[in-house]
């Protein structure tokens, strides 16, 4: 899976959790979840719950905690994804 | 003496009507919201009817963000949520603010959370899954959970408070909204009380043997209060809010005013004297709506109307027979009474909030509710008051004076006293 794919589906993954429908269409590296998408920093365990099914992965407690912008979510996930 | 207060807003989530406008028409209809609920019968519960709002969950886009209706699990939430904002913009006002509105408060009840949210959490965890639960569940299972999604909608900044009285928490809500405002606290309080009767809660009311079971085939009959074959109540859910401002405060805005709350009253009866956890003390009974009436500053005589709490069990008769000996009324000089519950059953802690909001639609409109399946009236009731106070059929008539009271399990009591506006 390449890095383009994983950001194409995180789009959907991180849809229902923002009202920036905006910004979540022009989704890149640098799009921070929190600053620009305004999502709810108690929501993003949902996300990383989401990611998870969608990529049938198990992301670490650690791991999440690096999950802060787009760039570093496709990071552990491409990781998660290519290590299997 | 405190300020006025005076109700502007209202909306409900009734069984028989979701929207005031279709639950005036069904309250003067005689329209019963009681159906069969075949998953009663799976259970082997003996009552298999229950009193449901026809509620269509897509209908919350329209007061929620999306982020908000995605993972929404408690059906209590989203009736109190519908119910608090439709009285908020029934009220005139907006939903969206930018800034905490620090003149506004809320006091809205429940008696438990909705345990089928619980049960999906209890689910996960003993599966070993607790991290999959994410989020949302704790703000959707703690009790406060419904006041916090209402009052985080409108950015109420004041008091927020979950009360909870059990059967007497919607007319509890309500007058702790209006002491609030009576004091100067606040200006504005948006107040009332959700409840979904999961089959959890419904079960354990099942076990008790206090449910209506011998009219299971015919729904619509099966909630009887006043009658001589009342055999139990029929429980049901939903949700009523109201939106009470200072009497000075609503003028100066120019809102619609639809009624007064005049006084009320809220004690208990300590379970002594007769009263335990599940039977009222006569006594303490007699003093809530004594206090209500004095604190309201009306005569006994005044009262056109009682909205009883009269779930349709034995103790429909001892209410009849505490209102007859504080009032000091009895056969025709007796007010008219009915029972909401003859139609929707009996919503716990929703009862006071949806039971206060029919209370002021017969303000408003000038007219007492029908009183349905009530063919056979208990004849011990009979002794008391007079046939023509229990109308079957809607009766238009002058009402200014409207008391309403529930009793709930804790021996706990309330009473409101709901008046015309004068303006005076």
């Amino acid at each position: 899976m390449t890095r383009e794919e994983i950001i194409n589906e995180l789009k959907n993954v991180v849809a229902p959790y923002t009202n920036n429908k905006e910004m979540l269409a022009g989704l890149n590296d640098q799009t921070d979840l929190i600053a620009d998408l305004k999502i709810n920093s108690a929501n993003l365990v949902d996300i990383i719950i989401d990611a998870e099914a969608k990529y049938n992965i198990e992301i670490d407690y650690d791991s999440a905690d690096k999950m802060i912008n787009v760039g570093s979510c496709v990071d552990v996930i491409y990781d998660k994804v290519n290590k299997k | 003496m405190g300020k006025r207060v005076v109700i502007t807003g209202m909306g409900v989530v009734s069984p028989n009507g979701i929207g005031i406008p279709a639950f005036l028409n069904a309250i003067q209809n005689g329209i019963s919201g009681i159906k069969f609920v075949p998953l009663y019968e799976e259970l082997q519960f003996a009552c298999q009817v229950a009193g449901k709002p026809d509620f269509e969950w897509e209908n919350l886009k329209n007061y929620i963000s999306e982020v908000s209706y995605h993972g929404l699990k408690g059906t209590n939430i989203a009736y109190g949520l519908t119910a608090a904002l439709d009285a908020w913009a029934d009220a005139g006002l907006p939903y969206d603010a930018d800034e905490a509105r620090w003149e506004t408060g809320c006091v809205f009840g429940n008696s438990a959370p909705d345990a089928e949210a619980t049960k999906f959490a209890i689910g996960k965890i003993d599966n070993k899954e607790s991290r999959k639960l994410g989020s949302r569940m704790v703000e959707q299972v703690m009790n406060s959970s419904v006041t916090s999604y209402v009052s985080g909608r409108l950015g109420l900044g004041n008091k927020v408070i979950t009360n909870s009285s059990a059967c007497a928490t919607g007319t509890q809500s309500i007058l702790m909204g209006y002491e609030y405002i009576k004091y100067g606290l606040a200006d504005r309080m948006l107040v009332g009380s959700s409840e979904y009767i999961d089959t959890y809660i419904y079960g354990a009311f099942d076990a008790m043997r206090v449910l209506s079971r011998k009219f299971n085939d015919q729904p619509e009959k099966a909630s009887r209060p006043m009658s001589a074959t009342a055999g139990g109540f029929v429980p049901g859910s939903g949700a009523g809010a109201l939106v009470l401002e200072d009497l000075d405060f609503a003028l100066a805005r120019n809102a619609r005013i639809y009624a007064e709350v005049l006084g009320g009253s809220c004690n208990s009866g300590g379970q002594r004297g007769g009263g335990s956890m599940t039977a009222p003390n006569p006594q303490g009974v007699a003093r809530c709506i004594d206090m209500a009436i004095a604190s309201a500053g009306v005569n006994p005589n005044d009262i056109d109307l009682i909205s009883g709490h009269l779930t349709a069990t034995m103790a429909d008769k001892f209410e009849i027979q505490n209102w007859s000996q504080v009032l000091r009324r009895s056969g025709k000089n007796f007010p008219h009474i009915n029972s909401l519950k003859s139609m929707i059953g009996h919503t716990l802690s929703a009862a006071g909030s949806i039971e206060s909001i029919a209370c002021i639609l017969q303000i408003i409109h000038q007219f007492v509710h029908p009183n349905i399946n009530l063919e056979d009236p208990n004849p011990e009731i009979l002794d008391i008051i007079s046939q023509d106070c229990m109308p079957t059929k809607m009766i238009n008539k002058e009402i200014n004076v409207v008391a309403k009271a529930n009793f709930g399990f804790g021996d706990v009591n309330s009473c409101l006293i709901f008046s015309k506006y004068n303006n005076q």
